[in-house]
Order: structure tokens, then C-alpha cells, then sequence
């Protein structure tokens, strides 16, 4: 039986829906932008053309970590993680081309690529994180992560577009893991255990405007030519060299991706091919927040959810009392 | 077996006469065939030959020539000590020609040599040391009125092989360093015969020496790489076999000389070792005969690449060296590296039955508890029907 009173409670119902999906329309109007860098903030310039494939990184990472080795071999004696893992950050990845004679050939060559933590600018992680364990230091940029607020969703996992964080599986409890830029060393003095090793200046740890700069200057350079790069902590400790000016793509990889990271690179060989695939300007984390807090804003949606449900339901109700 | 071949060898009229000849103890000679067999990479037995060889065989005669050097090869080959080097110099080989060893001087040894070239025709060795300048006829070095291209021409015509002793004579040595105002090269670039180089500034004496024996040995020159450098001194890198190379895996540096890190013995590369572009056996065998773990790496001075064209006097001696080691590259996770397999043939056979067995069972529990809850109805029924016509009664 409909009685009046039934229609004018659906009505009613129908037209907060109608007022709700309006009001969705209307959102993207108001669309959050990319979050900016923040002032200070601290990451890595990786130039591939650099690097000799020593893995000292690596192991300095495992080191400050204390991360345990991983292996991938039989005979597990070495160090061989296959990519990041729960227990391994930091990893060197090679790309191998037909005969592989020259470095940094994308055609016959080989070319290293040091796989790690980007630090975005606007992370995917952080914002699909429904307990903030997934954090971005408001001064330095670093994105961190805190395994007692950690729930275990492993939403991280799934939204990271680098495939970074990474579940560890091995464990009862559970936790995520993932390079933190060696936030627990800042405190004493020291930077990044990675770019502190590196002998060849590959991976440069600084400011990154600085490091914007300097990665603006090699690509300015002519090729083959000599120039004077740094080593360590661009701006610390001045351990210069002297080494030659790599064929770069011009590009640095980093500066606009996913609205910017604070880990940035250059290579010789097409970013493609070393597992860096194009990604657009604006951050997964801008679309999807501005979708999901239009939709949920002021609770819309669930109202609109709850009015639409509460429709049918009434609609489809046969009151017990019709059947005596 | 082999090693009862060896000691028989030490009672052997030869080995006790070449060991009475080297000033040496039996023992002690057979020792140093053995380390020069080892040295070589020779195959186990090969000692027995070496020593063989050494005690028995005509000594070689060498012509040793000197030309743009510092005769630091001779003074490093002097020093060698086991056994002294000029005993083998003068008992292993018949050195019949060496400006720096020889006591006569002028005319006399000039005839010297052209009497042993005459006399050894087509079966003396010849060694160079130094490199030979080409610039304006070649004048910046002469020897008795002649041009060092004259004299390394005139004596490789007749030579049974020809070995270049140091970097100088290999490929022109500091000689040769930028801006090279004589034009100095190396002797493979004045002759066309193959030349044996042995690199090196100076060159552990024992390399020269075992490149002899093998000559001795085996009637020729041991196997050499596409730079005419014999391959069981120079087919590997220092940094491959270097003492400090752990550290440089880790990535713990000396940065400065004296600092902690240099103290504790850690890598020279940031301090500019030149060890992994520099083929050479420096780590295994050690430099010269200077004693036990003495070689520059050791001693904590990066090496310099004296014996690698290009590096060597090239190269500022601080300057951060092209890593060669992983050319071609292995060990490394590629770009994108396939992990995990999907589930075998046996697995999934394995699951389907589990599952198909899983839903039978399920379907009958279902289809049994339909049969006993129609007959709980059905013994309900009964129960009620028997019950109501008790009541009606």
C-alpha cells in the first residue's frame, strides 16, 4: 500500500539525493592542486652516468637499517635483493642492452639505476593512508613511516605509482618498509648512508633546489667534457673531483613527475628503459582527495547514500498489517 | 705422484749441480721452480719441468737494451731476493749485453754485442727497457753514434723473441706523457715482430722472470692478451684482487690521507686509486721483492696505474679512476625482474581436486541436512496428527 505519507518521505529522500549529486557536480570546481615542496626540503640527485655499480649504497642502507641480507641466488652468500623489499630500501638495478659493451648505451650498453624512495612532493602513500602512519615531515619533505600506527592495510602498497612500500609478509605482526632518507640519522649530525658512501658522487644527498641546480648544470654541459662534481652532501664537506660529463637525456627525472619528487635523476639512457615511466604532472593523491573530499565533504554523500537506500527501502516495504 | 717427482729431483745430479751454481740449498732451488711454475699458472707437474729446464737447458743469451728510462727496472730486478736476481741473472740466462751490469764500456761492449747477436743468430732474446723517441729522426737517444730505432731494429731482426721490460718500453711510459717532446713510444711501434710486454714502473722482476722460464721451459713465449702482455700477470684487475677491495664493496673510504678510515685500512679510491682500470698481479704477488705485504696499496698510497696505457703518468694521480670492474656487467637485478612462478601442472591438479572434493562434500551435507529436516517436519506431522484426534477424543 503507498499512503501519502510513504510518497512525501520518499520524495523527500529523492531530493536530498538529487541535492547531493548536484553538489558532487559542482566539486572539482574547487579541485585541490599538487602540494607544493616544502621550503626545506631535503632529498637525493641520483646521475646515473655516474655511477660505477660498487653497491656501496646498498649495503650502507642494509648497514643503518639494520636490515639482514636477502637473498636470490642458491647458494645464498651474497647480498642479492632482486628489488625493494621490506628489508631492503635501496637497491641498483641494471639495464642491459644486446651485448652490453659500453655504459650508459642504450643501444649494446648497460646502464645502472638506483631504485629507492622518491619522497614525492604530493605522496600517494600518505594520502591513502587511513591512520597517518604514512607521514610527510612538513620541514624536510621526508616521507615517513610509523609502524605503531600502521594498520597492516598495505594501501601504500597498492597506491605508491614507484611500487615502493613494501609489506613485510615474514612477520607476525606486519609492518611496512621503506627508505625514510635517514631521518633517524639527522639528529646526530650525519645525512643519507647512501650518498655518505658514494665514491663516485652518483647519489648526491642536499637541499633540492640545490640539488635542482646542480642537476640543471650538468645538463647544460657539453658532453665529454670535464667538469667538477660533488660528492656526499652538496653544500657539507667538499670532496670534488674531477670526472667526465655524461650524454644525458635532458631531462631530470623527478622534477615534474607525479607533481614533483624530492629524489631526482639523470641518465643516459631513456628514463623508460631504466623502469621510469612517464607519469603526468599532477599527483594521483590531488585527484583522488579532491574526489573523495567532494563526495564526502560535509558528509554528502552518505546522506545522499542513506537518502537513495532509504527510497527503495520504503518503497519496497509491504507492512505486515496489508496481509490480515 | 707429483710431488715424488719433484723430491726424486732433488737428489738429481743437474738439480744439485744448478742449485751448487745458484748458491742455493736443493731444496730452496726446487722451491723457486715451483714458485715460478705457480707464478705462470703452470698446471701441477709443470715445477718438475721448470726446474728441469733451469738446470739442465743452455742458458739463453739476452741482449738488454736501455733507452729512454730511468733503468729502474734493472735496480728493481737487482733487488729481487729469492733467489738474489743477478745469480739468475748471470746463471739462468747468459746476459751478454747490459749497459748498467756490464764492466766494459765503450767500443769494446758495442763488439760484445754484435759478437753474441753473430754468434746466438736467430735464438738470443732480446729485452728493451725504455721507450724510443721518434721525433726528428729519432736523435733525442743515441748509443754509440746510433738512433735507438737503428739499434732495436738491427737486434730484432736476429731475435727469438723480444720482450719489453717496463711501461716505458711497453707503450711509453712517462716518456711519453703529454707533451711528449721526443715523441716516445713503446718498442711495438718501431717493429713488427710480436713483442712480449711487461709492464709495469718498475715491474714486479718476477713477472720478467717467469715470462723467461716459460721461454726456457716450454721453447716459447707464454700466452699474451691483444696488448702483447703476458695473461698470467696482467688478465685481472688490481681491484679485483686487492686486500682492501671488501671495503670498497662496503662503501668505507679513506678520504683524506691520515684520517680514520685511512688508518684503519680502508679503500684508497676516493684518494684516487687507480686499481680498477689497472690490470696487473700487484695484489697476488706484490710489488718488486720489497717484503712481506708490501705493495703501494698496502703501504696506503693508491695505486697509480703504472702499467696501463692511459692511466699511468695520464692521469693526475688524485683523480677518481673509470671503475672497469663490472664490464660486462653481471650480479645486477634487472630493470624489471619477474618474481614468483605460477602454480605448477601438479598444483593446480592438486587444488582442483581438493576444491571439487571440498564441494561435493559440501553438496551432500546440504542435501542431507534438506532430508533430515524434512523428516523432523514429516516426525512433527506425525506426532500432531496422533496428538489431535486424542484430544478430540
Amino acid at each position: 500500500m503507498t499512503s501519502r505519507r510513504n510518497f512525501l518521505k520518499g520524495t523527500l529522500a529523492g531530493g536530498a539525493a538529487a541535492a547531493a549529486v548536484s553538489v558532487s557536480v559542482s566539486g572539482p570546481a574547487c579541485a585541490r592542486d599538487n602540494n607544493p615542496q616544502p621550503e626545506g626540503a631535503l632529498g637525493l640527485l641520483y646521475d646515473a652516468t655516474l655511477c660505477v655499480g660498487c653497491k656501496a649504497c646498498v649495503a650502507a642502507c642494509k648497514e643503518v637499517n639494520g636490515n639482514p641480507a636477502e637473498f636470490s641466488t642458491p647458494e645464498q652468500l651474497w647480498d642479492t635483493p632482486l628489488d625493494t623489499t621490506a628489508k631492503t630500501f635501496n637497491v641498483i638495478k641494471m639495464f642491459r642492452s644486446g651485448t652490453m659493451e659500453t655504459k650508459d648505451d642504450p643501444d649494446n650498453g648497460y646502464a645502472f639505476m638506483k631504485t629507492s624512495c622518491l619522497h614525492c612532493n604530493d605522496p600517494s602513500c600518505v594520502s591513502a593512508c587511513p591512520v597517518s602512519a604514512m607521514t610527510k615531515d612538513p620541514v624536510t619533505g621526508i616521507v615517513g613511516y610509523d609502524a605503531d600506527a600502521c594498520i597492516g592495510c598495505r594501501y601504500c602498497v597498492a597506491a605508491c605509482p614507484f611500487g615502493i612500500p613494501k609489506y613485510d609478509y615474514s612477520s607476525a605482526t606486519g609492518k611496512i618498509g621503506k627508505c625514510e632518507l635517514c631521518r633517524h640519522r639527522l639528529p646526530e649530525g650525519k645525512y643519507a648512508a647512501c650518498a655518505e658512501v658514494c665514491p663516485t658522487g652518483a647519489t648526491l644527498y642536499g637541499k633540492v633546489s640545490d640539488l635542482k641546480a646542480e642537476a640543471e648544470r650538468r645538463l647544460s654541459l657539453k658532453p665529454g667534457t670535464k667538469t667538477v662534481f660533488q660528492r656526499g652532501q652538496l653544500g657539507g664537506k667538499d670532496q670534488s673531483y674531477e670526472n667526465v660529463v655524461g650524454h644525458y637525456v635532458q631531462h631530470v627525472y623527478g622534477e615534474k613527475e607525479v607533481g614533483g619528487t624530492q629524489v631526482i635523476k639523470l641518465s643516459a639512457v631513456p628514463f623508460e628503459k631504466v623502469g621510469h615511466k612517464p607519469l603526468p604532472e599532477r599527483s594521483a593523491s590531488s585527484k583522488s582527495e579532491t574526489l573523495q573530499h567532494t563526495l564526502y565533504g560535509g558528509l554528502v554523500m552518505p546522506l545522499a547514500v542513506l537518502g537513495v537506500m532509504t527510497y527503495f527501502a520504503k518503497r519496497n516495504v509491504k507492512p505486515d498489517d496489508d496481509e490480515l | 705422484m707429483q710431488e715424488q717427482k719433484l723430491q726424486s729431483l732433488e737428489i738429481h745430479e743437474h738439480v744439485i749441480e744448478a742449485a751448487k751454481r745458484l748458491e742455493m740449498g736443493r731444496r730452496e732451488f726446487l722451491q723457486f721452480c715451483t714458485a715460478m711454475a705457480a707464478t705462470l699458472g703452470l698446471p701441477a707437474g709443470a715445477e718438475a719441468a721448470v726446474a728441469e729446464a733451469v738446470a739442465v737447458k743452455k742458458r739463453p743469451s739476452v741482449i738488454w737494451l736501455h733507452f729512454q728510462e730511468c733503468t729502474g727496472c734493472t735496480e728493481s730486478m737487482l733487488r729481487a731476493e729469492h733467489p738474489t736476481i743477478e745469480k739468475l741473472i748471470l746463471d739462468v740466462i747468459s746476459l751478454d749485453y747490459h749497459e748498467t751490469l756490464f764492466a766494459a764500456a765503450g767500443h769494446q761492449i758495442e763488439a760484445a754485442k754484435q759478437a753474441a747477436m753473430k754468434a746466438n743468430k736467430g735464438q738470443y732474446l732480446l729485452v728493451v727497457e725504455g721507450a724510443i723517441p721518434t721525433k726528428d729522426g729519432g736523435i733525442y737517444c743515441k748509443v754509440g753514434g746510433k738512433t735507438a730505432i737503428d739499434i732495436v731494429k738491427e737486434c730484432a731482426t736476429d731475435a727469438a723473441a723480444i720482450i719489453a721490460i717496463g711501461s716505458c718500453a711497453s707503450w711509453g711510459g712517462m716518456p711519453s706523457t703529454d707533451p711528449n717532446p721526443t715523441g716516445a713510444v713503446g718498442v711495438n711501434k718501431i717493429i713488427d715482430k710480436p713483442v712480449v710486454t711487461i709492464p709495469g714502473c718498475p715491474p714486479n722482476p718476477y713477472n720478467f722472470l717467469s715470462t723467461v722460464v716459460h721461454f726456457l721451459t716450454f721453447g716459447q713465449l707464454p700466452p699474451v692478451d691483444e696488448l702483447g702482455r703476458p695473461k698470467f700477470a696482467y688478465s685481472r684487475l688490481v681491484h679485483e684482487n686487492c686486500e682492501r677491495r671488501a671495503h670498497f664493496d662496503a662503501g668505507r673510504f679513506a678520504m683524506e690521507f691520515g684520517d680514520e678510515g685511512h688508518r684503519k685500512g680502508y679503500c684508497l679510491y676516493k684518494l684516487g686509486c687507480k686499481g680498477p682500470e689497472t690490470y696487473a698481479n700487484c695484489p697476488t704477488i706484490l710489488f718488486g721483492d720489497a717484503g712481506a705485504g708490501t705493495w703501494p696499496v698496502a703501504c696506503g698510497h693508491p695505486c697509480i696505474g703504472c702499467t696501463e696505457q692511459g692511466v699511468g703518468f695520464q692521469k693526475p694521480i688524485h683523480q677518481t679512476a673509470k671503475v672497469m670492474t663490472y664490464a660486462p656487467p653481471a650480479s645486477f637485478p634487472r630493470i624489471v625482474e619477474e618474481q614468483g612462478k605460477g602454480a605448477s601442472l601438479g598444483a593446480a591438479a592438486v587444488l582442483a581436486a581438493v576444491a571439487g572434493a571440498a564441494a561435493g562434500a559440501g553438496a551432500m551435507v546440504a542435501k542431507n541436512l534438506g532430508l533430515s529436516h524434512a523428516a523432523e517436519e514429516a516426525e512433527k506431522a506425525k506426532q500432531s496428527s496422533e496428538q489431535k484426534p486424542a484430544e478430540k477424543v
